[in-house]
């Protein structure tokens, strides 16, 4: 079992406050919906979980029934985001192979094969990630957080730049998410999360 | 995915990784390789030009060639962290692997890349510079080897510095300066130890100040980088 735990996290930019007293505990199984106006740091909340950005004050914890208290987080969390940019001059097999190197894990060509086959990204998978669509870099991402199985899964606007059968894909993944691990989303949209079991309003946060 | 067998391997495996995607995305897009070398082909050939058949002291030979060196090393090695944030993937990378990896593997990038140019320039200067003669050539092989090692491992903290900041073509002369001098000076003397045809011994003050430099500078990188790196 997988906890996630944010204690009065809050984050200021330029002596603008972005949000404060944000605090919150997950474990495995459970959903969390974070909500706010465009500006109200839903971005910055999911960064601060994923551990890429340092709050200004608070402290986020990830324990693992098994390890205890896990310290390299990112090796935890799987991070969908509009922020998170891709190798554009390797291939779609490249760029997932380099995820898990990157993170010092082995791999199995097959195991990327299957994930790409997931995102329905297979056929083009020798392709450079710069010939693809904005739609199908959106579908990569997924496959990239997803190449070390996370307990954890942060999604900041989960379904953007997706035709039908990529909100599809999306909506498939979170279900699976949801029976196996944690998961995060942040979105304007309320139809991308259905069922949540906790909500984080941070236009009621600043 | 299967996780390595132990917490230092895989940061070596992230490290190296880190370094390998550098050199095969640098071998793919020439971006920094091709700067560089125009650099040293251009600056000495200036030189060259400049000199008609003159014969510059070995003083000044021996401090046009760390000239070169360090400009060529100013227009290229900030680059590895400058793309990472131009391209957006700094988070990326923030997400994927430990400040320590990625400044071990992007020192090994740097180091690679700074002594190959430097070989370069070394060559350029020998066959162009008919004056340049070295006499000591463990003195000069040696001067070469900490000279770059020392370049590589001070531009990697300075580039992470200047990435982060709005400024970068400007800044990263500006910080290099103060932190590279002792490093140039020693290097400067070094290069003019063996032009003379010194006996290696006499160079060992030069030797130790640079391995201290190297020392110094790679640790306190080590301990600040995480600092640097995250927002």
């Amino acid at each position: 079992m997988v906890h996630l735990e944010a204690q009065n996290l809050k984050k200021v930019f330029n002596r603008r406050v972005i949000f404060q007293n944000i605090s919150f505990s997950l474990q495995t199984k459970q959903t969390l919906l974070i909500t706010g106006k465009n500006g109200s740091g839903k971005s910055t909340l999911i960064k601060i979980l994923s551990d890429v950005l340092t709050p200004s004050e608070g402290s986020v914890h990830l324990t693992n029934d098994d390890v205890g208290k896990i310290t390299k987080r990112s090796d935890y969390i799987g991070l969908v985001s509009p922020y998170l940019q891709l190798y554009d001059e390797f291939s779609a097999e490249e760029n997932l192979a380099l995820a898990c190197a990157m993170r010092g894990e082995q791999w199995r060509k097959e195991e990327l094969h299957a994930l790409l086959q997931k995102v329905f990204l297979y056929e083009r998978r020798n392709e450079p990630v710069r010939t693809f669509s904005s739609g199908m870099k959106q579908r990569m991402k997924y496959a990239f957080a997803l190449v070390h199985r996370p307990p954890v899964l942060l999604l900041d606007e989960p379904t953007s730049n997706l035709d039908t059968d990529g909100i599809a894909m999306v909506k498939q993944i979170m279900r699976e998410q949801q029976t196996t691990g944690i998961l995060v989303v942040a979105t304007n949209d309320r139809s991308d999360l259905e069922t949540f079991d906790m909500q984080v309003d941070l236009d009621a946060a600043r | 995915m299967q996780r390595a067998e132990s917490p230092t391997r895989r940061w070596l495996r992230s490290a190296v990784s880190i370094f390998r995607k550098d050199w095969r995305s640098e071998l793919r897009t020439r971006y920094v390789m091709s700067a560089l070398v125009m650099f040293v082909v251009t600056t000495i050939s200036i030189v060259v030009f400049a000199l008609g058949s003159e014969s510059a002291p070995l003083d000044a030979l021996s401090g046009m060639l760390w000239v070169v060196i360090f400009f060529a090393a100013m227009s290229g090695l900030s680059r590895t962290f400058v793309t990472e944030e131009e391209r957006g993937t700094a988070m990326t990378l923030q997400l994927l692997a430990t400040p320590g990896a990625v400044f071990f593997g992007k020192l090994l990038f740097n180091l690679v890349l700074v002594l190959g140019v430097n070989a370069l320039t070394v060559l350029l200067y020998a066959i162009f510079l008919t004056g340049f003669v070295v006499k000591t050539f463990s003195i000069f092989f040696f001067t070469i080897l900490f000279g770059s090692v020392g370049l590589a491992a001070a531009s990697t903290i300075i580039a992470g510095i200047i990435a982060k900041a709005n400024t970068k073509g400007t800044l990263y002369p500006v910080l290099s300066f103060p932190i590279l001098l002792p490093l140039l000076l020693t290097c400067i003397n070094g290069t003019r130890l063996a032009t003379e045809g010194a006996f290696i011994e006499e160079a060992y003050g030069e030797f130790q100040f640079l391995v201290s430099y190297i020392i110094v500078v790679v640790t306190a990188s080590s301990v600040l980088f995480e600092y640097i790196w995250k927002d």
